[in-house]
């Protein structure tokens, strides 16, 4: 019954959270749609927490989801062993530049009064919950060796089964329990997701690579000229 | 050609007595909030000195403005379009908030809670951001009058194009010499803040150029600030956006002078519309240092000309817009007169608001440590003058002393005009002389000195009517906000979560 509630029920509540209340907070909210930087009270440090752990934390969401979106496509991969070390190691490195990245991070913020008085309790409740994740996943990565194999072959059709609706949860019930305990994170990590500094990944300035350099915004239509500078 | 308006300024250096009158009026409308406490969307730098926030004009340390990329073509410092996505996770270029000052208040109440003693009771400074007690060492206005100072005015980055000999007579104590330069946003035709936005939070408004920031849009990615070479986005600390002047754009639409113009001791500020060509706007930023203004110049265009008004009309600029343009005092000191200068046009931005250069020190200057004021060689003091005229160049015309010998020159023969009106003693056919030389005739030297000296309100601010009535109705429904809490915030714009 507990596993139909945290495998079954849960994914569902926290993506439905997760959908429903970003668009909301987005479209009534747009102004708290931001990612907060405190690089203005304390840049030095930042270095060394922002960067890996931002480098580290999308290489692993994009291997979790790489995994997930074309299983076959990784489990040939790693037919031959060479290329599955390589993507192991990979995955391990990205793992420790993560969690480094957010040791580094909390620590600045613990000890320096600035950023302090910019930390809100929904602040730490993200640390917590994204030190968990980091740590049950670099424990996993090392105890439960070969992750990018099983994976794919355990965790995704479970995964999938959520998708068509049809949850599947009895194989949870014969993982250990760091990788049940790692889910059910990533789940509590989803269902909080939108109500904490973390929906700045979902405004992520990808479209300036190609925008327009300059931004002319009219308030009256202009005969003969379209909307917006051209140079 | 595709003509623009744009609401356009001249600050008259000449008559800023560093009163700070302006800096207190945008402080009480803008930034008196939580975040916005350190910020001065105006304000007011002694020159030499390094201004707020320390050494802004060092583009070596804060990578801003734009630099020629090739022939006919610029592009940004720093942090642009692929360098700015690397560096999103930490921008080294961002300013640091004790490059301008940690803000404070006094423990006021400290004043009548203390208990009976035998010493005097104290109000402690404490930190507006961590609400503990801290040292003052820094503050927005810091080296306000500290000309010759050796950790202040002596760290002045314009001081690089001068010689060590000048530099040397800069900092004599008898020849001490300095003067204010109010900064407010430049509200530039190619801003910097704009181009480095990643979110495309911040744009330039097509009818009257102010350049605004969309809070709502805004991620805190920091990139205008450090982008913009004059400093003048700021980061709010509190709400994790940025901020910067919008030229008082509310008071614009209804008439009035933005507030730090209406609130000008010294009336040395002049508003007004300029046309110009924006399609010119990567042409002239491309060029060389010292054929910027005067390719700036040629940019604005002349709002009288038949031709001109014909494509402006149909441009859509209003016909009110291009009336106020030809009443424009900004157009007559920047375009007529060729008096007023753009703040360090080299940063390429092509800021909007342009400077009189300062006059005083000069006939101030003598031989020896006598106060001299005799002018027996009509020019020569502008050789001899105490603030060098390179010094000027490096700050208004990217490096050409002639437009600074120019604008000089003119406001020398102005003063010798009216010495002949008022006083009399003005020589035979010097007075013609020194007009020819300054290229100005009797008529213009009487307009620029009635503008400068006798302005009227009305003469000072020639305010286009915005029909923001007519844009607003054409664009949303007017009761899409009834109920909200104002400038389109449904809830207070504070940090949350």
């Amino acid at each position: 019954m507990t596993s139909v509630l945290l495998f079954g029920a849960l994914p569902y509540l926290a993506i439905g959270l997760m959908l429903v209340v970003s668009i909301q907070r987005y479209r009534r909210d747009g102004f708290t749609v931001t990612s907060l930087s405190s690089e203005f009270l304390e840049s030095k440090w930042l270095f060394w927490g922002s960067v890996p752990l931002h480098l580290g934390i999308i290489t692993v969401f994009f291997g979790h989801l790489i995994g997930f979106l074309v299983p076959r496509s990784v489990m040939a991969w790693n037919a031959v062993p060479l290329r599955l070390l390589i993507l192991e190691t990979t995955g391990l490195m990205a793992g420790i530049l993560t969690l480094v990245g957010l040791v580094v991070l909390i620590a600045r913020r613990a000890s320096d009064a600035r950023l302090r008085a910019v930390t809100s309790p929904v602040d730490i409740g993200v640390y917590v919950i994204l030190l968990f994740q980091v740590i049950t996943g670099l424990w996993i990565a090392l105890g439960l060796r070969w992750g990018s194999a099983w994976y794919t072959h355990v965790l995704v059709p479970y995964l999938r089964s959520l998708f068509i609706l049809q949850p599947d949860v009895r194989v949870m019930d014969d993982m250990p329990l760091v990788v049940r305990l790692h889910v059910i994170g990533a789940f509590l990590l989803f269902a909080t997701f939108s109500a904490t500094r973390l929906v700045h990944m979902l405004v992520a300035p990808i479209p300036y690579l190609w925008r327009r350099v300059q931004i002319v915004v009219w308030n009256r239509k202009r005969p003969g000229l379209v909307s917006g500078a051209r140079s | 050609m595709n003509i623009r308006s744009q609401v356009s300024m001249v600050f008259h250096l000449d008559k800023c007595i560093g009163c700070h009158t302006c800096s207190i009026a945008c402080k009480n409308v803008w930034t008196d909030r939580k975040g916005a406490e350190y910020m001065w969307w105006n304000n007011v730098e002694t020159k030499p000195g390094t201004g707020f926030p320390t050494a802004w004009e060092d583009q070596d340390q804060y990578g801003g403005g734009f630099v020629q990329s090739g022939e006919g073509l610029v592009q940004l410092r720093s942090n642009g379009r692929y360098r700015g996505m690397a560096n999103i996770f930490h921008n080294p270029r961002l300013p640091q908030l004790d490059d301008y000052y940690e803000p404070w208040t006094y423990r006021y109440e400290d004043l009548f809670t203390a208990k009976a003693g035998d010493d005097q009771p104290i109000a402690r400074a404490v930190s507006l951001v961590t609400g503990k007690p801290i040292e003052i060492e820094a503050g927005p206005n810091w080296d306000d009058d500290l000309s010759g100072s050796p950790i202040y005015a002596a760290n002045d980055p314009n001081l690089e194009a001068l010689t060590p000999a000048q530099r040397a007579q800069m900092f004599e104590m008898e020849r001490l010499v300095f003067f204010y330069l109010p900064r407010i946003c430049n509200h530039c035709s190619n801003p910097a803040c704009v181009a480095s936005c990643p979110s495309g939070a911040l744009y330039k408004r097509g009818e009257d150029g102010v350049v605004v920031l969309n809070q709502d849009r805004c991620r805190g990615w920091r990139m205008c600030v450090s982008s913009c070479p004059y400093k003048k986005t700021y980061f709010n600390w509190s709400t994790g956006k940025s901020e910067k002047c919008v030229l008082c754009y509310p008071r614009l639409e209804s008439g009035q002078a933005p507030a730090c113009f209406h609130s000008c001791v010294g009336r040395i500020r002049y508003l007004g519309v300029v046309l110009y060509d924006a399609d010119k706007i990567v042409e002239v930023a491309a060029k060389k240092d010292e054929e910027l203004v005067q390719a700036q110049r040629d940019m604005i265009l002349d709002p009288k000309d038949p031709e001109i008004i014909r494509l402006a009309l149909e441009a859509g600029v209003p016909w009110s817009v291009i009336e106020s343009a030809q009443k424009s005092p900004v157009y007559k000191f920047v375009k007529e007169w060729g008096l007023a200068l753009p703040l360090h046009v080299e940063y390429r931005t092509l800021p909007m608001l342009f400077y009189v250069p300062p006059l005083l020190p000069i006939l101030g200057n003598g031989d020896g440590n006598l106060y001299e004021t005799t002018n027996d060689e009509l020019f020569g003091t502008l050789d001899r003058n105490r603030l060098p005229v390179e010094y000027l160049a490096r700050m208004f015309s990217g490096g050409n002393v002639g437009l600074i010998r120019y604008a000089l020159k003119k406001m020398i023969a102005v003063r010798y005009h009216r010495r002949q009106i008022t006083v009399g003693d003005v020589e035979g056919d010097k007075l013609t002389q020194i007009l020819a030389e300054a290229d100005l005739t009797a008529e213009e030297a009487e307009a620029i000195y009635r503008l400068t000296s006798l302005p009227n309100f009305e003469d000072r601010f020639v305010i286009p009517p915005m029909h923001r009535e007519e844009a607003i109705m054409a664009l949303t429904d007017p009761l899409e906000f009834k109920g909200a809490a104002g400038f389109g915030f449904i809830t207070p714009p504070e940090r949350q979560l």
